[in-house]
């Protein structure tokens, strides 16, 4: 134990007790970290909610100029089978001046079903459909206009619908998720 | 003593917020704490840190909670196979309240071997008691919440306790259950109640805290602290202290959260509640089982419960029923017998509790009831009259440094 005097180290020379010092507290903070991460973690989506995060739809029963909105994750999602001129209006403005640009092909996956998150991406209102200055949908909370491509064109949304990850699993059924 | 900032930050807000000389008054220099503390002192410290886990735990789990006939026991369920880390927090939750009883059950005895309830701390021995009646309170509305067939039947044998008063007896259960069975509404009262105790818990802590910090700790020698040789500051001494007995206490309750979970509990509160059928044995918690022996001990309704009731009360009682002047058991040569007597009448009578009430355990939990009762009504009286308690040190100093005066290193020591 005589090392460890104060006497024996020259000043500023770590003696043992400052390393069990450090390395107590060290180990103490680790020990504190790994039991308040269960804590942190038991709030986020449990099992049964992730089982909870495709869903199917059947399309075969949406006429051109219809929408049906389903519920996927809690949120909306816009199902549209457009009519010709909401694709031709859509196109022609994709070299028009857009806040977020994204051009129509980009965001569908067959330009008849346009299929979106039904989410303002302003603070999370649901837009209406079919309404606002540019003939797609209008968030009535703070004035939100979106095109036909769901794109957003006026209003203090940044960006456009998201269009969630869904595929065809066949000519008139969808996978979302 | 006072507490001396140097941070003019620190100084601004102690002048208009007290919060720091408050600390300080609590576990820092300003609170001398008797040198002589051994480990049995850690459980005081150990049950405050056992109630905050019992509450995070209790917060998280009522997240994730329906307290609703038809969906507590699949949210428990739903808790234990969904929720991220769902089957830790439960049985940290559940084996937690078995720890908080282990705990407060070997600091009472504690205080019961050292004399802590005895002058002039009778006020802090009270509130103790009552947070032990409100800590059996919140176990018992707790284990009701899964809402499995212990849950439920415990629940009606509990509450049907009060039937066994005259005339008020009926109306009160019926009160207690709101309707005429255990059911939605006495299932929706438990958890609302079971979420509010634990927060008055907090506050007689605080209040077990303030009588405590009046007059100090007791110590294994039972003699009051006269001076500054007899101390030394709470901290870093006895925080450190505390710090390494939660070390080994935390192995301990770790033991029984990831390797031993259901132990303590019963697999019947694994069927879902269903009020035609009684389990074929139904028994309480381990932490009850001591007041069940002696719950049915007695052949009559109402005798079972007054004593039942009687067994905790009786403590309210100890300042008085103890008439020895001399605190710590170390001096006492025939109450400290007396006190080991004491100690296995505790254990027969849990471990009765747990039997079948029929032959061997029956006449042995009428035994322990008996003594249970005399020891405190009997034997501490009588004793504390007739022995003759062997010489107390002049002080705390004295037997370790002879002849109790105040060497200057001690003074040292305690003032800085």
């Amino acid at each position: 134990m005589s090392s460890t005097t104060t006497g024996g180290a020259g000043a500023g020379e770590p003696t043992r007790r400052d390393f069990l010092y450090i390395a107590a507290v060290g180990i103490g903070a680790v020990g504190t970290a790994a039991a308040i991460w269960p804590f942190i973690s038991q709030m986020n989506p449990s099992a049964d909610v992730l089982a909870l995060s495709s869903i199917e739809v059947d399309l075969s029963n949406i006429q051109t100029g219809m929408s049906v909105t389903v519920l996927w994750r809690g949120k909306p999602v816009f199902v549209r089978h457009r009519t010709q001129a909401e694709i031709d209006k859509a196109v022609a403005d994709d070299k028009a001046d857009l806040p977020d640009p994204a051009t129509d092909e980009s965001r569908v996956k067959k330009p008849e079903w346009l299929v979106m998150m039904g989410v303002c991406t302003h603070l999370g209102c649901v837009p209406l459909g079919q309404q606002g200055d540019y003939g797609g949908w209008f968030c009535p909370c703070h004035g939100s206009h979106y095109d036909t491509s769901g794109r957003i064109r006026k209003g203090p949304a940044p960006l456009n619908l998201p269009v969630p990850e869904y595929a065809f699993i066949s000519d008139t059924r969808i996978k979302i998720g | 003593m006072a507490l001396q900032l140097q941070n003019p930050i620190l100084k601004w807000i102690e002048y208009r917020l007290p919060v720091f000389s408050t600390i300080d008054h609590m576990v820092g220099s300003g609170y001398p704490t008797p040198k002589n503390l051994n480990y049995l002192w850690n459980f005081g410290s150990l049950a405050g840190i056992v109630l905050v886990v019992q509450i995070v735990t209790g917060i998280v789990l009522a997240m994730h909670y329906t307290p609703h006939t038809s969906l507590a026991f699949d949210s428990v369920e739903h808790i234990m196979r969904d929720v991220n880390y769902g089957w830790l927090m439960r049985y940290l939750h559940a084996n937690g309240a078995s720890m908080f009883f282990v705990v407060v059950y070997i600091h009472i005895f504690r205080g019961l071997y050292y004399g802590s309830y005895k002058t002039p701390r009778e006020l802090l021995w009270f509130i103790g008691i009552i947070i032990l009646l409100a800590m059996m309170a919140t176990a018992f509305m707790g284990y009701v919440l899964p809402w499995g067939q212990m849950s439920f039947w415990g629940a009606t044998v509990i509450t049907n306790l009060f039937s066994a008063f005259p005339f008020i007896g009926d109306p009160i259960v019926t009160w207690l259950w709101g309707g005429f069975a255990v059911d939605n509404p006495t299932l929706n009262r438990f958890f609302s109640l079971h979420f509010l105790l634990p927060f008055v818990i907090v506050g007689l802590v605080m209040l077990h805290l303030l009588a405590l910090h009046q007059h100090g700790s007791n110590n294994p020698l039972g003699v009051e602290k006269k001076g500054p040789q007899d101390t030394i500051p709470f901290h870093p001494y006895y925080t450190v202290k505390d710090l390494f007995g939660l070390g080994v206490f935390l192995i301990f309750f770790a033991y029984w959260v990831f390797f031993n979970p259901n132990y303590l509990g019963h697999p019947d509160n694994y069927i879902p509640a269903n009020p035609l059928v009684t389990p074929a044995h139904i028994v309480p918690e381990w932490y009850f089982l001591p007041f069940y022996a002696i719950l049915r001990a007695v052949p009559d309704k109402l005798g079972g419960v007054l004593l039942m009731f009687g067994a905790i009360l009786i403590l309210f009682l100890l300042p008085w029923l103890d008439t020895s002047r001399v605190k710590s058991s170390r001096f006492r040569p025939i109450y400290k017998q007396f006190y080991w007597v004491f100690v296995l009448a505790c254990i027969g009578l849990l471990w009765a509790g747990g039997q079948p009430p029929e032959g061997l355990p029956l006449y042995l939990s009428r035994v322990c009831t008996v003594y249970y009762f005399a020891h405190f009504l009997v034997v501490m009286p009588l004793v504390g009259w007739f022995e003759r308690p062997r010489p107390l040190p002049a002080s705390i100093s004295e037997p370790v440094l002879g002849g109790g005066k105040l060497p200057a290193g001690a003074a040292a020591r305690g003032t800085h």
